[in-house]
């Protein structure tokens, strides 16, 4: 079971279990990690589970979809590390990812 | 302290959940839910569930382990009958009575019923819960021709997913436009253009007066006309669930009357979700809105409050639709809109209508247009230049500097 290790802005880390094909989203909402709203449960709808991984890992995540990079272009803190975590299902080549969690969800 | 009390297991009370977890409160949670299931997400029944793309564990608010791993009295199959204020407890089906300290209230909302003559035939489906999405989509491996009763957001939805599988499908509105209560003139023409182009029949300004049929049924009667369809969909509406919150003597209108802390006129009890009549300060009115986006809000802001916080809920609404490829976000209330600006390309199916009133931003409804959705929200009441609005080449992030 991979593992993901979430980092709220305030430096609190969490260190969760996810399913294989499970979002990183969800891996945050079902194990209480906060900073991630994810209103819409997960369909690209609004933009509120943005979270930012580090480059290193940025190769091994699916590529950004033309919706996806819509969702994130309008958000204030986007970095080139900005990902919305909805879109990211977890398989083991991401074991031990970690996701770096924004002040504000907009 | 005895505890936390929710009733209905719906988006708002999963939420509530986790929000009371998060928030550090260990006593004890108890959630009482008529549906034999978790609370799950709603939205998806009528378009990824109903189309069998994702199933229920993707459906789930929180996976179903969640309740039993924070120590949440998940009670499901189970009817909450009565709240005695006094005694401050909540009665239900079975025969027990559980305590609580503070009460929350997230009962939903029902599909309005049609009540005419043929209407108990089989073959005729509300559609607002897992059971009753799961027994459309076995009528639907069978059926050959779906009518849809009522032209709101369910019935187009649905018949987005009915067409892509194959089946014919006709869409009965009474008024003269679908989404009439919902959205403008043009968008409506639009939605009725894009069905219409995909093979949907819809009548409009047809109001149905009954159904035929031998046991199932085979008909839809419009007065004089008879449309033919072993499968029929009735969407028009829905009521809150305000009648236990009545029964306890909570001040009710249409919906269960809250302030802007989410709580009722019973200072130990609250209301999130579809039930509520909530003010918003941002639109300056009182609004009961039929949308995730606020169940969770007031979901979370309930969970604060009830944890002694003072957390005001103030969220601009939005809204969201998928039918076919399009994808629909809305922010705000376009009929608050005096003017309307359109950016894109209509028949690319790629554009958003701004709506301003008195050149403040107050909607958007943005057709696979994430960004003039994200936009809207972050703009919502500001003042802006139409004429930037319109032109597809400006920039609109630099709106938000």
């Amino acid at each position: 079971m991979p593992q993901v290790k979430f980092i709220e802005f305030n430096g609190k880390e969490h260190i969760v279990d996810a399913n294989n094909g499970e979002s990183i989203m969800t891996a945050a909402t079902a194990n209480l990690v906060p900073g991630i709203d994810a209103d819409c449960g997960g369909e690209c709808s609004c933009a509120t589970c943005h979270v930012l991984i580090d480059a290193t890992w940025q190769p091994k995540l699916p590529a950004l979809s033309e919706s996806e990079n819509s969702m994130l272009d309008l958000n204030p803190d986007r970095t080139e590390e900005s990902r919305l975590s909805c879109q990211i299902p977890m398989a083991e080549d991401l074991d031990g990812i970690v996701v770096n969690l924004p002040e504000f969800q907009y | 302290m005895s505890g936390i009390v929710v009733i209905g297991a719906g988006q708002a009370a999963g939420q509530a959940a986790a929000s009371l977890r998060q928030e550090g409160f260990e006593g004890d949670i108890t959630i009482i839910g008529d549906e034999a299931q978790a609370p799950y997400q709603r939205p998806p029944l009528s378009k990824a569930y109903l189309s069998g793309e994702v199933g229920l564990d993707r459906v789930l608010v929180r996976p179903e382990k969640f309740y039993s791993d924070k120590n949440i009295d998940l009670r499901s199959s189970t009817r909450a009958e009565k709240i005695d204020r006094t005694a401050k407890t909540v009665s239900v089906s079975g025969g027990d009575t559980i305590s609580y300290d503070k009460l929350l209230i997230s009962t939903g909302s029902r599909p309005r019923i049609l009540n005419i003559e043929g209407s108990d035939l089989k073959g005729i489906h509300y559609l607002r819960t897992v059971d009753d999405v799961d027994g459309i989509r076995e009528a639907m491996t069978t059926a050959k021709s779906l009518c849809i009763v009522g032209g709101g957001y369910i019935g187009l939805e649905v018949a987005a997913v009915a067409r892509s599988s194959g089946l014919n499908v006709t869409v009965l509105e009474m008024e003269e436009r679908i989404l009439q209560r919902v959205t403008t003139p043009d968008m409506s023409e639009f939605y009725h253009q894009l069905h219409a182009g995909r093979g949907v029949d819809i009548r409009v300004n047809t109001m149905v007066s009954g159904f035929e049929g031998e046991g199932s049924v085979s008909a839809v009667l419009c007065g004089a006309e008879t449309i033919a369809a072993d499968l029929v969909i009735v969407g028009i509406g829905i009521i809150p669930n305000i009648e236990l919150a009545e029964a306890a003597g909570l001040h009710c209108e249409n919906g269960i009357v809250v302030d802007d802390h989410c709580q009722t006129s019973d200072p130990d009890i609250y209301a999130a979700g579809d039930c509520t009549l909530h003010p918003n300060p941002i639109l300056g009115r009182q609004l009961r809105l039929e949308s995730v986006p606020n169940a969770m809000e007031q979901a979370r802001t309930a969970s604060a409050n009830m944890l002694g916080g003072d957390k005001t809920y103030a969220a601009v609404p939005w809204f969201w639709s998928d039918q076919y490829e399009l994808k629909l976000q809305m922010v705000g209330f376009s009929a608050d809109g005096n003017s309307a600006v359109l950016r894109g390309d209509k028949s690319a199916n790629e554009f958003a209508v701004f709506y301003l009133n008195d050149g403040k931003v107050v909607a958007v409804d943005a057709v696979n247009s994430p960004k003039e959705f994200m936009v809207a929200k972050q703009l919502y009441g500001k003042t802006v230049n139409a004429a930037d609005l319109a032109n597809s080449e400006f920039e609109l992030k630099s709106l938000l500097k």
